[in-house]
């Protein structure tokens, strides 16, 4: 017989060694599904790798991939720290883009420096008031936020598609329903070969992870996350630090939204999260809620949807194969997560004497 | 208008089936925010079978063990691993997306075989299609309509007068009360876990092999998600959840029928989502003792932490 025993402290050492054993089973695992496929698992795993790393272009492409993960990953954290489950990052990415899109067509004769800024701050505001409206409708009305923010997904690609086919359609594109395209004054300068969205991603990493351990904010987050009633007891106002912190949340990936449609795009579309949203709830559980982890970790994952399209052209492995092994590697994290908190101890005897 | 009132129950059975799935897993304690990924798979396994098999009930079988096996992940996680009920939802539906569409790309615009779409004709019942007007809208359907109708009036007189039925919400609203009379408690979360993916796996074969009968990516587009609020919105009632999965099928289709009057097809796609807030916000404002969630739901339970 065994018995299950709460343990008091887990090293960091432990809980790291554990996390990336449920990678490994998760690879094993995937490794035999596609051993059943036909393929062969380690050359597909070295296809990947090669699609994501092989070459100085392809890193680039990959980490043009990790930016907007590691951004939304940042947004969504705060919002995950006091339990809110924000998995509206892809809506708020994308009015983010749509706030931004919107200054950058019609302003585009103010200079870059000014121009790139006001789009800056509108894509942070179209992402704050896309997760502004859910933070309001939980703290007043208790109503269930994790549904909501996936509603607003839905209503803001629908919206998007909106204005792609009415309003805001290019009057030069032939007929075809696209949004025009950007001036070049609205568009992301590069730096490095990499456009400088990436110096954007590092400098909110930087300011969100020392705002969360040093700030009086970051003290309130984490308080109201572990108990909301601690917090009511301690007098804080919840409401109104959950609606700000979750109106930064989605600020954070409005701004992933400016960033794709300046930087990558040229405009906005409707694909240009590419799902971006739903791999940063992934991604930021990973990481354990920890700003330096989630670099990595989002490293990790843009190679994954990189090595994914890889591994479609050269073994003909459809592209959602990506997306299984990030599931799975999802419930071995999440399942590992019992053993840094218990551990099994066998017993001989059946009830034996402590 | 009764051809649109036919069409309304057709689009709403996929979702009482799934809101009858997530209503009895709740009742078990757990939130399950799989419901998309379940439905997915139940849809992606369903057609599949379908395809292959040509064989009605083997594809309705392969649907209903897809959806209730994705669902045995989840109660793994959540009832032997204690993980966090959100998370592992979460983890199920992405799970359940990518399987579904890494399957459904080798059946990308395949449609159903005749037979199996012949054999989901509509049923005429005798006597009762012939009242005016409930008849031809209720009483001549298909029959997993008439199995949707009958699970949840069924569903409905299980939690409230069976033995079995008042021990899981017992275990739903207080797990160490129901542990010290003795309930088995795992026992009952796996089995109803079990249950309630089934039953979501089924709502999701419906749309690929009756509904549609055409595999396309992604074809639940949304209604696992609207079927986890409509369980708040029917208050945890098998009996309401039928009358509340017909109004949002109702809204689905409705865009088609409002398509004369000039408005964006993308500004009434979004009538559905638009209209799940609202209905949440509003069961959310008049909050009752009765009526309300299970007590212990999304707690973990663990019998040494008593």
């Amino acid at each position: 017989m065994f018995k299950m025993i709460k343990r008091n402290n887990v090293s960091s050492f432990e809980s790291v060694t554990i996390r990336l054993l449920s990678i490994v089973l998760a690879l094993i695992t995937t490794g035999l599904f596609l051993t059943f496929m036909g393929h062969n698992p380690l050359a597909v795993y070295q296809g990947m790798i090669d699609g994501s790393f092989g070459t100085e272009y392809r890193i680039i492409e990959t980490l043009k991939v990790a930016l907007p993960i590691t951004l939304a990953s940042i947004g969504i954290m705060i919002a995950f720290k006091m339990k809110f489950w924000n998995i509206g990052g892809e809506g708020q990415i994308l009015m983010g883009a749509c706030f931004a899109t919107y200054i950058g067509l019609n302003f585009s004769h103010l200079d870059k420096p000014i121009l790139l800024t006001f789009m800056f701050l509108a894509g942070f505001i179209g992402g704050g008031l896309w997760a502004f409206i859910p933070a309001l409708l939980k703290q007043k009305y208790g109503t269930n936020e994790t549904i909501v923010t996936l509603m607003l997904n839905y209503i803001a690609i629908n919206f998007i598609t909106y204005l792609q086919y009415g309003p805001w359609k290019d009057p030069n594109g032939k007929g075809f329903p696209k949004i025009p395209r950007f001036e070049d004054s609205a568009v992301l300068p590069k730096v490095f070969d990499l456009h400088i969205g990436w110096i954007i991603t590092l400098a909110i990493v930087i300011i969100i992870a020392v705002l969360m351990k040093y700030s009086k904010w970051g003290y309130f987050v984490s308080v109201i996350g572990e108990s909301q009633d601690t917090a009511r007891y301690s007098g804080l106002n919840i409401n109104k630090i959950v609606v700000f912190s979750i109106f930064i949340s989605g600020g954070i990936c409005g701004l992933v939204g400016f960033m794709q449609a300046s930087a990558v795009e040229g405009t906005l579309t409707t694909g240009l999260s590419s799902g971006y949203g739903f791999t940063a709830i992934i991604t930021t559980w990973l990481s354990a809620l920890m700003p330096s982890i989630i670099i990595p970790i989002s490293i990790l994952f843009a190679a994954l949807v990189k090595g994914a399209g890889f591994i479609q052209s050269a073994f003909g492995i459809p592209n959602a194969a990506a997306e299984v092994l990030q599931g799975l590697i999802l419930f071995f994290v999440i399942g590992s997560e019992f053993f840094t908190k218990y551990k099994i101890v066998f017993s001989k005897a059946l009830g034996g004497v402590k | 208008m009764s051809l649109f009132l036919i069409s309304v129950i057709i689009s709403g059975t996929p979702l009482l089936l799934a809101t009858l799935g997530e209503l009895i897993t709740e009742k078990a304690g757990h939130l399950n925010l799989g419901v998309e990924g379940m439905m997915l798979m139940g849809a992606v396994f369903g057609f599949a079978v379908g395809y292959s098999t040509g064989n009605p009930y083997m594809a309705l079988l392969a649907a209903m063990a897809a959806g209730g096996l994705s669902a045995l992940i989840f109660g793994f996680l959540t009832i032997s691993l204690r993980a966090n009920h959100v998370v592992s939802g979460l983890a199920l539906t992405i799970f359940g997306t990518g399987l579904s569409s890494y399957i459904g790309s080798f059946f990308v615009g395949q449609k159903m075989p005749e037979n199996i779409i012949n054999f989901f004709n509509p049923i005429e019942i005798p006597l009762l299609s012939k009242i005016p007007w409930i008849g031809p809208i209720f009483f001549h359907q298909d029959f997993l309509v008439y199995t949707s109708f009958i699970l949840a009036i069924a569903m409905g007189f299980y939690l409230h007068h069976t033995r079995m039925g008042l021990n899981l919400k017992a275990i739903g609203e207080n797990p160490s009360a129901a542990d010290g009379a003795g309930i088995h408690i795992s026992l009952y979360k796996y089995g109803h876990i079990l249950i309630g993916g089934a039953l979501c796996g089924l709502g999701g074969a419906y749309l690929s092999i009756v509904q549609v009968p055409v595999w396309q990516d992604n074809i639940t587009s949304g209604r696992g998600w609207i079927a986890i609020a409509l369980v708040i919105f029917c208050k945890w009632s098998p009996y309401k959840a039928i009358y509340a999965a017909y109004l949002f099928g109702g809204l689905s289709i409705a865009g088609f029928r409002l398509q004369h009057l000039n408005v964006p097809q993308s500004l009434l796609d979004t009538m559905p989502y638009i209209f799940t807030i609202l209905v949440l916000v509003m069961s959310s404002m008049k909050k009752t003792k009765e009526n309300t969630a299970p007590n212990a739901l999304s707690v973990p339970y663990f019998r040494e932490e008593r």
